[in-house]
C-alpha cells in the first residue's frame, strides 16, 4: 500500500509519511487523548485507518481537489485526522483558531472559499451558522461532539463518526479514486493553509507545500535529535503554524505520539500524567506556571520555605552549569544531588516535566529569570526563532549553547542575512509557497531569490553567531533626540516582573517614554488576600495606591537596568498608568497569539495617552468592552498618572545621526 | 389524561409519572402543606414556587419519601405508593439534591458521584472488598457512568479534588452529578440555582435544559428565581401558606392573581 506512493527519495506527502508510519510503527501509538478519565490511544495503523474511512465518507460526500476544508476546535486526535483526511482526498486543510469570533471565522472562510468545515462541538457549529449566509460557497459541516445538536436540522450537518461509517460503507466504491488522489500528491502540492493572526490588517492564509512540511520536521527532528519513542501534550491552539508541525509534521515524520488533554482545563492535570518528553509553551506559560509555583512555595510551612529557598539558591548558581556540561566542583554536584531528591526531582513532577528531554519557548521573549529558573531545575529549557512563513523554524538554541537574550544559531538549511535598517531576512527551504490570493503581500515579503523579510530587527552576535532579536522591526523608532526606540525591549523587562501582565510603551518622536501597564490578577490578587486588602474589582485592585506603589518600584528598577545599556537608555520610562482593564484579544487589543496592537491600543486610548504627556496626576476615561458572546459595554474609570524615576544617563547620546 | 404531547421546542412530554392526591402534612399543631394536588409528567420540567415558608421543600420531601404526610396519597407509576424510607424511594429511580448542598466534604468529585451508584450495585459487602470478578466488572461499569456524567457536566478538571476544596457554584454541580449518577426516572432539585452569580445560573439553567434533553429525565424543582423558573418549566405550581394558589404554564401562572398577590403583597383590610 504503501509502495505507490513512496518515491526513492522518501515519503513526499502527509499521507505518505501516515501510510509509511502505519506499516514501520505499526503497533506503537500514535494518538492519545482522555476521554472519560482514561487516557484513550490509536497506534500508527488504527490511525491510518481512522483517517482512510474519513477520507472516503469525505469522497462520497463529494469532496474535490483543491477544495478547503475548515477545521475548528480543540486539539482533538478527530481533528488532527481530519487535516489528513482532507489531504488524502486532495483538498487543502485551514486550521481555524477556535476561539475567533464568527466574523473573523467568516472572513477567512470567504477567503479561501471553503466547502466544508469540520469542527469539534455545539458551539462552532453555532458560530458558523450565524455567518453560513455570508458564505456562498460553503457547503457541508461535520461536527465531532453530537451533544446538544439532535435538534439541529441536519441537512448539511453530519457526525463526523457517521461520515466514517459512510466511508467504510462505500469502501470498494471510493479506495481507487481515493488511491489515485494520494498518488497525486507532490512535494510541490499543498499540504496546509494556515492564517497569520496578523498584528495589522487582516489575517492573511499562508501556502505551505509538503516540502515546507516535510523537510522542516526532518530537518528540526534531526536537529534535536527527536525520537519515535517521545511523547508530545498538543494543547496550543491548532490553527498556530508550531502545533502543526509539532503535532502533525514531527510527529509523522519520527512516529512520536501526541497526546491531546481532556479539556482546557485539565490540561495541567494531563501534562503531570504524560509526563512529555518533548515540550513547547510561549513564555506566558511558563510564567504562569512559575507565579503559581511562588504563590503556593508563600503558603508553604516554614521549614518548606526554608528548603525550597536554600536549594533553588544552589540551583541557579550551578544547575545551569550542569545541565551544560561545563565545570562544577565536586561538592556543589553532591549538594544539588540532593536538592534533585529533596526539591527540584517532586517540584519538576509536580510541573509535568520529569521526563522532559527537549523543552522549547517561542513567540515572545522569557524573562532571563524565569528561563534560568527552569533550567536551573535541569529542565532543557530552549529557546527558537520562527514565523508561519517560515513552516516555525529559523534559528534555535543547539544543546550547550543556551542563553535567555538570544534566539540560536541557523536550523540546518536555513540562511540568515541582517539588512541595513537591521530587519532579519532568511531563506530555507521551509519558507512558505505564497499567501493565498495575495500576490502583493507575497511579494512585499519574498522577494525573487527567496528571502523573506521577518519584519523584526535584530543582529548576529560577534563571536558566538547568535541571532538576537530587538523589536518588530516596524515599531523600532526614533526619540525626539534621535535615540534609538524600542519599546518592546523595555516593556518585556515590565513582564518579567510576576506582578506585571502585559505593558506597552510609548515614545516614539516624543521626549520620553511612558507606559501603559496591565497588573497580573493572580499574583497581584494573591498579594492583597495575604495583607488583607480588600477589593471589589479588577478595577478597584489596579488603582489600589498600595499596588500603584509597587508598580513604580517595579518601574524604577526597570528604568536602573535599561540606563545601562548605552544604546538604549533613552527608553526610561518617565510617567506610567495602570490601566483599569485588561488588554483583551475580544476588543482587538491583543491578536489572537496576545501579541500587542499598538495602532489600536493608541488609537483607543488617546485620551490616557495624552494625560501621560500633559503632566495631569490623574485621568477619567470611558472604555468599550466586549464580552466574550459578543454583547458590548462600557467601563469608567479614574486612574492616577504616576511619575518614575528615571536614571540620569551621562553617557554621550549613542543614537543613529 | 394519559396522553402525550409535543412542546413547541419539540420535546415529546409523556403521561402521568407522579400525581399527588390531597396531600396534608402536619407538624404537631403547624400545617405545612393543606390538601395539595397535582401531578408530574414523564420528561417534564416541573416547577415547584412559592414565598418562603410556603411549603415547597416540604412538598419536595414528601415526594422523595423523607416525610411522610398524615392524609392524601402518592401515585407513582400507575399505583399509590405504601409509606416509604428515603433509600427505597430512591431504588424507584427517584434521586434528589438538597437546598443545602448535602455532599461528603472529604471525598473526591469522583468518589461522591459513585455514591449516586449505589442503587446500581449488586454485589454484597464481602465480593465488594475482596474487589475480584464480578464486583471489579461491577466497578468498572459504574464508573463508566460515572465518567459520562462527569464529561457531561464538564467537571473533569476537578475529579479528584476533595469537595471541601470546591467553590459552592461547583459544589451544587457535584450535586447535581450524583444525583444523575443513580440514572433516576425522576429528578428532585430543590433551589438548585440559590447563592448563584448570573454566569453560574445560566451555566446551571443550561444543564437542566441538557439533562432533560439528552437522558429524557422529569424534572421537579423548586427554585426562587421567578425568571429562571418562567424560562425552564413546562408547568408550574404554586404555593402559599402550604396552600396551592396556582398551577399552570408559566405564562398561565404570571396573569393568575392569586399568584400576583402572594408575590407582591395585598393590603390586609
Amino acid at each position: 500500500m504503501a509502495t505507490p506512493l513512496t518515491r526513492a527519495d522518501g515519503p513526499q506527502s502527509v499521507p505518505a509519511l501516515l501510510h509509511r508510519n502505519a506499516v514501520k510503527f505499526a503497533d506503537a501509538p500514535a494518538y492519545r487523548e482522555k476521554e472519560y478519565g482514561i487516557w484513550q490511544s490509536w497506534t500508527w495503523s488504527q490511525t491510518r485507518d481512522e483517517v482512510e474511512a474519513l477520507a472516503l465518507g469525505l469522497l462520497e460526500m463529494g469532496i474535490n481537489e483543491g477544495d478547503f476544508v475548515a477545521i475548528i476546535g480543540r486539539n482533538r486526535p478527530y481533528l488532527y485526522w481530519a487535516m489528513m483526511a482532507a489531504e488524502m482526498a486532495g483538498a487543502v486543510p485551514v486550521p481555524l483558531y477556535q476561539d475567533a469570533n464568527a466574523e473573523e471565522m467568516a472572513y477567512v472562510m470567504n477567503h479561501c472559499g471553503a466547502r466544508f468545515a469540520i469542527v469539534g462541538d455545539q458551539e462552532q457549529v453555532d458560530k458558523i451558522l450565524e455567518v453560513q449566509d455570508q458564505l456562498p460557497e460553503f457547503q457541508q459541516m461535520i461536527y465531532l461532539d453530537p451533544r446538544g445538536l439532535r435538534k439541529y436540522d441536519h441537512t448539511a450537518l453530519t457526525q463526523y463518526s457517521a461520515v466514517q461509517d459512510m466511508g467504510r460503507a462505500n469502501r470498494d466504491k471510493n479506495i481507487k479514486e481515493l488511491e489515485a488522489r494520494q498518488a497525486k500528491l507532490n512535494y510541490d502540492s499543498t499540504g496546509v493553509m494556515l492564517y497569520t493572526s496578523g498584528t495589522t490588517g487582516k489575517p492573511k492564509g499562508v501556502v505551505l507545500s509538503n516540502r515546507n512540511i516535510i523537510e522542516t520536521a526532518k530537518s528540526s527532528s534531526e536537529f534535536d535529535d527527536l525520537r519515535q519513542t517521545d511523547d508530545i501534550l498538543a494543547y496550543l491552539p491548532m490553527a498556530w503554524v508550531g502545533d502543526f508541525i509539532f503535532s502533525v509534521g514531527q510527529a509523522l515524520w519520527t512516529g512520536f505520539c501526541t497526546n491531546c488533554p481532556e479539556s482546557a482545563d485539565t490540561m495541567h492535570v494531563d501534562l503531570r500524567e504524560i509526563g512529555p518528553t518533548y515540550y513547547f509553551a510561549p513564555p506566558r506559560v511558563f510564567e504562569t506556571q512559575l507565579t503559581n509555583v511562588m504563590i503556593r512555595m508563600e503558603d508553604a510551612s516554614r521549614m518548606k520555605k526554608w528548603l525550597f529557598d536554600t536549594f533553588m539558591a544552589l540551583a541557579r548558581r550551578v544547575g545551569p552549569a550542569i545541565l551544560d556540561g561545563k565545570n562544577v566542583s565536586q561538592w556543589d554536584r553532591f549538594k544539588y544531588k540532593l536538592g534533585e531528591a529533596f526539591v527540584y526531582g517532586p517540584l519538576k513532577n509536580t510541573l509535568g516535566f520529569s521526563r522532559v528531554r527537549v523543552g522549547y519557548t517561542a513567540g515572545e521573549a522569557i524573562g532571563p529569570e524565569i528561563f534560568d529558573f527552569y533550567r536551573s531545575l535541569g529542565i532543557n529549557l530552549k529557546q527558537l526563532y520562527g514565523q508561519t512563513e517560515a513552516t516555525v523554524f529559523i534559528t534555535a538554541q543547539p544543546d550547550g549553547e543556551v542563553r535567555s537574550d538570544t534566539v540560536g544559531v541557523t536550523c540546518p538549511g536555513v540562511e540568515l542575512r541582517i539588512a541595513e535598517n537591521g530587519e532579519v531576512f532568511y531563506r530555507s527551504p521551509g519558507v512558505f509557497v505564497e499567501y493565498y490570493k495575495n500576490p502583493e503581500s507575497t511579494a512585499d515579503t519574498k522577494d525573487a531569490e527567496g528571502w523573506v523579510a521577518t519584519g523584526d530587527a535584530g543582529f548576529i552576535e560577534e563571536g558566538s553567531g547568535h541571532l538576537r532579536i530587538i523589536d518588530r522591526a516596524k515599531d523600532v523608532g526614533q526619540m525626539a533626540d534621535g535615540s534609538l526606540f524600542a519599546p518592546k525591549y523595555v516593556e518585556n523587562k515590565l513582564k518579567f516582573f510576576p506582578n506585571i501582565l502585559e505593558a506597552v510603551v510609548f515614545g516614539n518622536g516624543k521626549e520620553q517614554c511612558t507606559a501603559f501597564i496591565n497588573i497580573d490578577l493572580t499574583a497581584v490578587g494573591n498579594w492583597a488576600e495575604r495583607n488583607n486588602i480588600g477589593y471589589a474589582s479588577y478595577q478597584e485592585l489596579a488603582q489600589h495606591p498600595q499596588v500603584l506603589e509597587q508598580v513604580q518600584s517595579h518601574v524604577e528598577e526597570v528604568n536602573a537596568s535599561v540606563a545601562q545599556d548605552a544604546m538604549l537608555s533613552g527608553c526610561q520610562i518617565h510617567r506610567f498608568v495602570v490601566l483599569h482593564k485588561e488588554l483583551d484579544a475580544d476588543d482587538g487589543e491583543l491578536t489572537r497569539t496576545r501579541k500587542v496592537r499598538r495602532r489600536i491600543i493608541e488609537e483607543k486610548y488617546a485620551d490616557i495617552i495624552a494625560a501621560l504627556y500633559d503632566g495631569s496626576p490623574q485621568v477619567s476615561t470611558e472604555t468599550e468592552v466586549t464580552y466574550e458572546d459578543g454583547r458590548k459595554g462600557s467601563i469608567k474609570a479614574t486612574l492616577s498618572v504616576r511619575d518614575a524615576k528615571v536614571v540620569p544617563v551621562t553617557a554621550s547620546k549613542l543614537a543613529a545621526e | 389524561m394519559a396522553d402525550s404531547y409535543v412542546t413547541a421546542d419539540g420535546r415529546t412530554i409523556g403521561p402521568v409519572v407522579m400525581e399527588m392526591k390531597n396531600i396534608t402534612l402536619r407538624f404537631g399543631g403547624v400545617e405545612a402543606i393543606k390538601d395539595i394536588s397535582f401531578d408530574i409528567r414523564e420528561g417534564e420540567i416541573r416547577a415547584i414556587i412559592g414565598p418562603n415558608g410556603a411549603g415547597k421543600s416540604s412538598m419536595l420531601n414528601v415526594i422523595s419519601g423523607f416525610y411522610v404526610p398524615q392524609e392524601g396519597e402518592v401515585w407513582y407509576k400507575g399505583a399509590r405508593r405504601p409509606a416509604m424510607k428515603p433509600f427505597e424511594v430512591a431504588q424507584q429511580g427517584i434521586a434528589r439534591t438538597f437546598q443545602n448542598i448535602a455532599l461528603f466534604e472529604g471525598m473526591s468529585v469522583l468518589d461522591n458521584v459513585m455514591t449516586g451508584r449505589l442503587t446500581h450495585m449488586k454485589t454484597g459487602l464481602f465480593a465488594q472488598s475482596l474487589w475480584k470478578g464480578k464486583a471489579e466488572a461491577e466497578e468498572i461499569a459504574n464508573r463508566e457512568v460515572a465518567e459520562k456524567i462527569i464529561d457531561f457536566l464538564e467537571i473533569q478538571a476537578i475529579r479528584k479534588t476533595p469537595v471541601a476544596r470546591l467553590p459552592y457554584g461547583l459544589k451544587k454541580r457535584v450535586e447535581l452529578a450524583r444525583a444523575l449518577a443513580a440514572e433516576p426516572s425522576i429528578l428532585l432539585l430543590d433551589e438548585p440555582m440559590a447563592g448563584m452569580n448570573v454566569e453560574e445560573k445560566e451555566d446551571m439553567s443550561r444543564f437542566i435544559l441538557d439533562v432533560n434533553d439528552e437522558f429524557g429525565t422529569t424534572i421537579a424543582l423548586i427554585e426562587h428565581d421567578m425568571g429562571v423558573v418562567m424560562d425552564l418549566s413546562d408547568r408550574v405550581v404554586v404555593m402559599d401558606y402550604g396552600k396551592k394558589i396556582g398551577d399552570g404554564t408559566p405564562s398561565e401562572v404570571r396573569n393568575n392573581q392569586a399568584v400576583i398577590d402572594a408575590y407582591l403583597g395585598v393590603a390586609h383590610d
